[in-house]
């Protein structure tokens, strides 16, 4: 096979895996909570800047900085949740659609006034490291083994522990849950910091990769909805899958054309599975 | 063994004048009801009679308008209801409601959410494997994959599993064919005999009439009569509009 086009599958799998993280954090909380966090991009934002003012301002070592990006964007979930989604749990989508979207705005409005509109670099890169004939980028490999493994610890969570199977439940029938003993407002919150540090998670891998500003999140925001949608809305193992098979079809498209062209084909791609499966590609 | 099942003989469950339902309809209209520590009592009556409404009053799935509700001294209706199960009081709702995509033991897992059923869990999940030797062998399968039989015992089953005194069990054998009907009734014999209280909910008026000590008859959200089992059985009225009898 073609090396280059070899070299595009790789960074298609590598790519994939960086978009299963937030693919997952949304649909996870959307599952539970069924409110969908709109600003979910805008909260990766926050974690990408908070890593590149650990490092590059205060001078944290940059594995401290990672570390500490988790439970800052966790508590950001468990904020929103608190202030913005559950006064709006009884209200009908749209008004938690409009509440999220506005979050949206604010956090890209703070992150302006705090940080300004320049992109800011973390400068740090891993040589490229060659595999077979192959030659992959140390930091998108790196950014893709951290990403499986947050993956493997939130499947683990949701397999083997009390709450992680009660999450799994309620994401079926909430009516019930408390006939269970289960606190309903307490899973969300639970869900949320979940969601929250999974995307403090996606922030550390794609920091690395991107440079940081305000409108960051409109670089892999709607490619994480479209994703999400695609493998159906609430769906984690369906999110994960779409999120491979995008990252696929973005690397091969820009093989063969231009990153902007790739996106065009992404989205093509996607529009054509909601006219055939609109309910997402694994739906029953 | 049935000290895995619950710790003391429990407390009266006590319902007087309450009042209860869904916005602008009104379900029941000042029921009172008793059940003792140790009894079993059934609540029979036809559809839409408010039974399924009246167990979902005493676990606080809706919270009646009037009347009281006790359970020893505590004053129920201020209690969160997922504080309940760690009471004592569980409840297996209509239709089952098992989570249809995890497996049985996930079920039962589910069921041991409170913090004492964790600590229990292995202890409860042998005793429930016990009385549903079929849950052990399917333990490892999907629910919502079983059998109509089979996922009322699971559901009978993740009640089980926080150690209740009291199970409230709504209508366990709707929708299931005769002899399973038999097998489900067996079974809440003999989780009594082993000293748990039940208030169970029937259609099947009958065979409810053989198992619980009690039974109160709900039309139309009121109780229209109440009376010892064999008291009720022999009562032509009674029989007439549930037995088929003459
Ligand atoms: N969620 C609801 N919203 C509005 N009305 C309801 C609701 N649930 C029940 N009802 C009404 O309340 C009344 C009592 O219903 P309930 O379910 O308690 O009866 P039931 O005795 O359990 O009947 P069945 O034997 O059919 O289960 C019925 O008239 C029913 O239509
Ligand atoms: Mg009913």
């Amino acid at each position: 096979m073609d090396p280059f086009f070899l070299e595009a599958l790789v960074n298609g799998i590598l790519l994939g895996g960086v978009f299963a993280l937030p693919a997952l954090g949304l649909n996870l909380v959307f599952g539970v909570v069924d409110v969908v966090w709109l600003c979910y991009a805008e909260l990766v934002m926050v974690g990408m800047y908070a890593v590149w003012f650990l490092h590059t301002q205060a001078g944290w070592p940059l594995w401290l900085a990672f570390a500490a990006c988790l439970p800052v964007v966790a508590l950001l979930g468990l904020l929103l949740h608190l202030l913005v989604v559950r006064p709006l749990l009884n209200s009908p989508p749209i008004n938690q659609v409009l509440a999220t979207g506005g979050v949206l705005f604010v956090l890209q409005g703070a992150a302006t006034l705090v940080f300004s509109t320049e992109f800011r670099s973390l400068g740090v890169d891993m040589p490229p490291m060659e595999v077979g004939e192959v030659f992959v980028s140390g930091t998108k490999l790196a950014a893709f083994v951290a990403a499986l493994t947050g993956a493997g610890i939130l499947w683990a969570f949701l397999k083997f522990t009390y709450v992680g199977t009660a999450i799994r439940a309620i994401a079926r029938d909430r009516e019930v849950m408390p006939l269970m003993g289960v606190d309903p407002q307490r899973i969300y919150l639970i869900a949320s910091a979940v969601g929250g540090a999974l995307a403090g998670l996606a922030a550390c891998l794609l920091v690395v990769q991107l440079d940081v500003h305000p409108f960051v999140g409109l670089s892999f925001g709607p490619i994480t909805f479209m994703i999400c949608v695609m493998g159906g809305l609430g769906n984690m193992l369906g999110g994960f899958l779409a999120a491979f098979l995008m990252g696929l079809i973005i690397s091969v498209g820009g093989f063969w054309g231009t990153t902007e062209f790739s996106y065009v084909v992404a989205f093509a791609f996607f529009i054509l599975v909601m006219f055939l499966r609109p309910k997402g590609l694994f739906a029953r | 063994m049935s000290a895995a099942l619950h710790q003391e003989a429990g407390s009266t469950l006590e319902l007087s004048g309450i009042q209860a339902g869904y916005g602008d309809f009104q379900a029941l209209f000042g029921v009172s009801l008793r059940v003792e520590p140790g009894e079993a009592v059934g609540v029979v009556g036809p559809n839409g009679a408010g039974k399924t409404t009246l167990l979902r009053a005493i676990s606080g799935l809706i919270r009646p308008r009037a009347g009281t509700l006790r359970y020893g001294g505590q004053d129920l209706t201020a209690v969160p209801p997922h504080m309940l199960p760690g009471m004592g009081i569980a409840h297996v709702p209509e239709n089952r409601r098992l989570f249809p995509h995890l497996t049985v033991e996930e079920n039962l897992k589910v069921g041991a959410f409170t913090k004492a059923a964790r600590a229990r869990f292995e202890q409860r999940r042998e005793h429930v494997f016990e009385l549903f030797p079929r849950m052990k062998q399917r333990r490892h399968q999907l629910a919502g994959t079983m059998s109509g039989g089979e996922q009322q015992m699971c559901a009978i089953g993740r009640a089980l599993m926080s150690g209740p005194r009291i199970l409230l069990l709504d209508e366990p054998s709707a929708g299931l064919a005769p002899l399973v009907v038999q097998q489900v009734f067996e079974l809440v014999r003999r989780i009594r005999q082993e000293g748990l209280t039940v208030l169970i909910v029937e259609q099947n008026v009958a065979q409810v009439l053989r198992v619980v000590d009690r039974a109160y008859v709900l039309e139309t959200g009121r109780v229209a009569a109440e009376g010892r089992s064999a008291e009720l059985a022999a009562d032509p009225a009674i029989r007439r509009s549930y037995l088929g009898g003459h």
